[in-house]
């Protein structure tokens, strides 16, 4: 949970009150939280005078617009083809070893989340995983524990 | 003019006319579901395909405009086999237990399934791999998601009709589906019970959440006197489910068959409706002298009306501040529960215990509103149980009743007397036009001037409807009236409702007083009618209310003899102590999602 405060305030002046804003919007709060609480949903449907049933099918339509708690670093593993076939599941049972969650869990400590995304176009240096933006490439079952202890210690 | 041909046959249609309004003009049905007269167009559930010679693929006809030259077919064998493969495709993902479900003969689905898909399963049965949600929160309705075809239908109703989206489609792909504000149980959102989706469901994921079992008991527990009440709308439109045509009246056969049915008392609601003009009329009239000629800055003005449950639960939720502007009347509906077991209890000389108060309302949302914690002034329950037109239709059916061929018989005594004043509550406009009947009246006198008591500039579909009343001649007590023109407005549907509400929130609306009625067209086109309701229908069962005004003796509220005697013998006068013990009300504000 965070604190919506002024946040969704600050999203408004910035991108405005048009129906077109809520996905600058919402992109621009997940961008700094990783998930859209359900005050932070509702409190954008006020300002911008829509239904926060919109608000919500508007962001559940979105994998990136989380409206589930997330932790401080989403990680996404790809579970595409190619993916897949250079070693994913290796990749994945590494991670959930080392951070003692499954596949749709956050740490207890609220740092990490895992979850599976559909391709995220690096195929040519498969396995990929995304770390909130940031795509980690052509991993190893231990290039990958080096990657998310460097976020440990961050 | 555009021409094209359909079938071989030439049809000549105005530019912008769809494919599928075409084809209706040579008289060629082509089936829908995603499509509703009501809405705008969505595309989505695709059993309109046609052919249009040269294409590549198939169109759909509801959403495709008509133009020069197209040969369109739509009954080629190509488009034969893709309307039977995406009915069995719409029928993969619908929970198909037919003989179990409410809609059972009455589902779109089900009749193209009729026509299209018989023999064997083609494709896999994807039910049974989800676990679908039924939210059975709400008293008015029941969504079951396992029989929705995602064709919303009801999130462009929530949203064109109403403004209030409380549902819209969420998630993706063969995860999508209808849902509320983060899936919240229906009865924790904005909604407003008032079930235009339900009268739009093609399926059964929305249907009204039925009560005919639970009043059959009543009907059968001999120490029970069970009272029955009808709402104005339901007479002019209960026989479009028993086989008349629309705009029919059958006031006088559905008495008949109420009283075969076994209710001991048919009464009414039209008498409250009545006496809602006499409570609600003169609570404008003292908020107008408090404010004109006292200058109390404490009441507020415009009132708006209160009648509508569904207009009461929105207004609850977005225009909190307002609530002070609401009349504190009941509904008619309230009304008459709370008197049914008191002052009815008493006359009758009946154990007030022993009574149950059902409703045959056109709505849904009254169900909703009979739940409502206030709504126990008598002691008890006001109203037991409410009952939709379309489920009073179903227990005609279940007790064989021939309806066509029954007498015609009068309502029962006492509340059984009403006035057209009370009828036309049915249609929008029509609270106005009555209360403007009796309060000119008592101000001034005089008659309301208005050709034959006919209130034109209240009436007709427009979605929101202004008039100026000039009052002159008033009589003694209320001579700070004189000469000052009473300003009305009229909105019916939600959409128009939150356009008058905004005005007057912002301070821009110089109204004295605002009837609104949650549903298009007013209680004619209520959410618990027949189906299917839309402009053409809602229509003829205006016209049929007010020739039943017409054709009725009494035409003010006022005059209704059982509203002089409740007065005299019980409430002594409008807004006394007794009347707001019974037939006021108050309201809570509530979230805003």
């Amino acid at each position: 949970m965070y604190n919506t405060g002024n946040l969704v305030k600050e999203m408004v002046e910035r991108h405005g009150r048009n129906r077109d804003s809520l996905m600058p919007i919402l992109q621009d709060i997940v961008g700094r939280h990783n998930y859209l609480t359900d005050e932070a949903m509702v409190e954008v449907a006020k300002e911008l005078d829509i239904s926060a049933a919109e608000v919500y099918g508007t962001a559940s339509f979105y994998s990136f617009l989380d409206t589930e708690p997330r932790g401080r670093y989403v990680i996404r593993v790809c579970k595409t083809i190619t993916c897949s076939m250079k070693g994913k599941n290796d990749i994945l049972g590494a991670i959930e070893d080392l951070l003692k969650i499954k596949l749709g869990e956050t740490t207890l400590d609220n740092q990490f989340s895992l979850l599976e995304t559909n391709c995220i176009g690096w195929c040519h240096k498969a396995p990929a995983i995304l770390i909130n933006d940031m795509p980690y490439t052509e991993l190893t079952p231990e290039k990958v524990l080096d990657v998310i202890k460097g976020y440990m210690n961050k | 003019m555009i021409n094209l041909k359909i079938n071989d046959q030439h049809v000549n249609v105005p530019e912008g006319t769809t494919v599928l309004n075409a084809a209706k003009e040579l008289g060629i049905n082509i089936p829908t579901l995603c499509n509703h007269k009501d809405l705008c167009v969505a595309g989505n559930c695709r059993v309109c395909v046609v052919e249009q010679k040269g294409a590549r693929t198939l169109i759909a006809a509801c959403a495709m405009p008509a133009s020069e030259g197209m040969e369109i077919y739509t009954n080629s064998l190509k488009v034969r086999n893709a309307r039977k493969h995406i009915v069995e495709l719409l029928l993969s993902e619908h929970k198909s237990d037919c003989t179990k479900c409410y809609k059972n003969q009455k589902c779109e689905l089900q009749r193209l399934a009729n026509e299209y898909s018989f023999g064997e399963e083609v494709f896999l049965d994807l039910t049974e791999e989800v676990k679908y949600k039924i939210d059975r929160s709400s008293p008015s309705f029941i969504k079951d998601d396992s029989k929705c075809i995602r064709c919303q239908r009801c999130v462009r109703t929530c949203s064109q009709l109403q403004q209030v989206s409380a549902i819209a489609v969420a998630n993706k792909g063969s995860h999508q589906k209808i849902s509320s504000f983060h899936d919240r149980p229906m009865s924790h959102v904005v909604c407003t019970n008032c079930g235009q989706c339900v009268n739009r469901c093609p399926t059964g994921a929305l249907v009204e959440k039925t009560y005919i079992d639970l009043v059959w008991d009543a009907i059968y527990d001999s120490d029970k006197h069970v009272v029955v009440q009808t709402a104005p709308a339901v007479r002019v439109a209960l026989g479009e489910d028993l086989g008349y045509d629309p705009g029919e009246r059958v006031t006088g056969k559905m008495v008949t068959a109420l009283k075969q049915l076994g209710f001991d008392s048919v009464l009414d609601t039209d008498f409250t409706a009545d006496l809602t003009i006499m409570e609600e009329g003169t609570e404008l009239l003292t908020r107008l002298k408090k404010a004109l000629v006292d200058g109390d800055k404490e009441i507020s003005l415009p009132m708006f009306t209160s009648c509508s449950p569904g207009w009461i639960k929105f207004i609850e939720h977005k225009y909190p501040k307002l609530l002070n502007n609401l009349s504190t009347c009941k509904s008619p509906q309230q009304m008459f529960g709370a008197l049914s077991k008191t002052y009815f209890a008493q006359k009758r000389n009946i154990d007030p215990s022993k009574i149950v108060s059902v409703s045959i309302m056109p709505c849904t949302a009254k169900k909703y509103e009979a739940d409502r914690p206030e709504m126990r002034s008598s002691g008890y329950k006001d109203v037991d149980y409410v009952l939709t037109t379309r489920e009073l239709a179903v227990m005609v059916k279940q007790a064989g009743i021939d309806f066509r061929n029954l007498e015609e018989t009068k309502y029962d005594s006492v509340m059984g007397d009403s006035t057209g004043a009370a009828v036309i509550f049915g249609a929008t406009g029509g609270v106005m036009e009555a209360a403007l009947r009796t309060a000119y009246e008592i101000v001034t006198g005089r008659e309301v001037p208005f050709k034959n008591l006919n209130i034109a500039p209240v009436r007709g579909m427009d979605g929101v409807k202004e008039a100026t009343v000039k009052i002159e001649g008033t009589t003694e007590d209320w001579n700070f009236l004189e000469g000052a023109e009473l300003k009305v407005a009229i909105a019916h549907g939600l959409v128009n409702a939150n356009k008058i509400a905004r005005a007057v929130a912002e301070g821009k609306a110089s109204y004295h007083f605002i009837e609104i009625m949650a549903c298009p067209g007013g209680c004619i086109g209520g959410g618990g009618q027949p189906i299917p309701t839309n402009m053409e229908i809602r229509q003829k069962r205006m016209e049929a209310i007010y020739s039943e005004d017409e054709n009725l003796p009494l035409r003010k509220s006022h005059e209704n003899p059982e509203v002089i005697a409740i007065y005299n013998d019980f409430l002594t006068k409008p807004n006394s102590h007794k009347s707001h013990e019974l037939l006021h009300t108050h309201y809570v504000e509530r979230e805003s999602y």
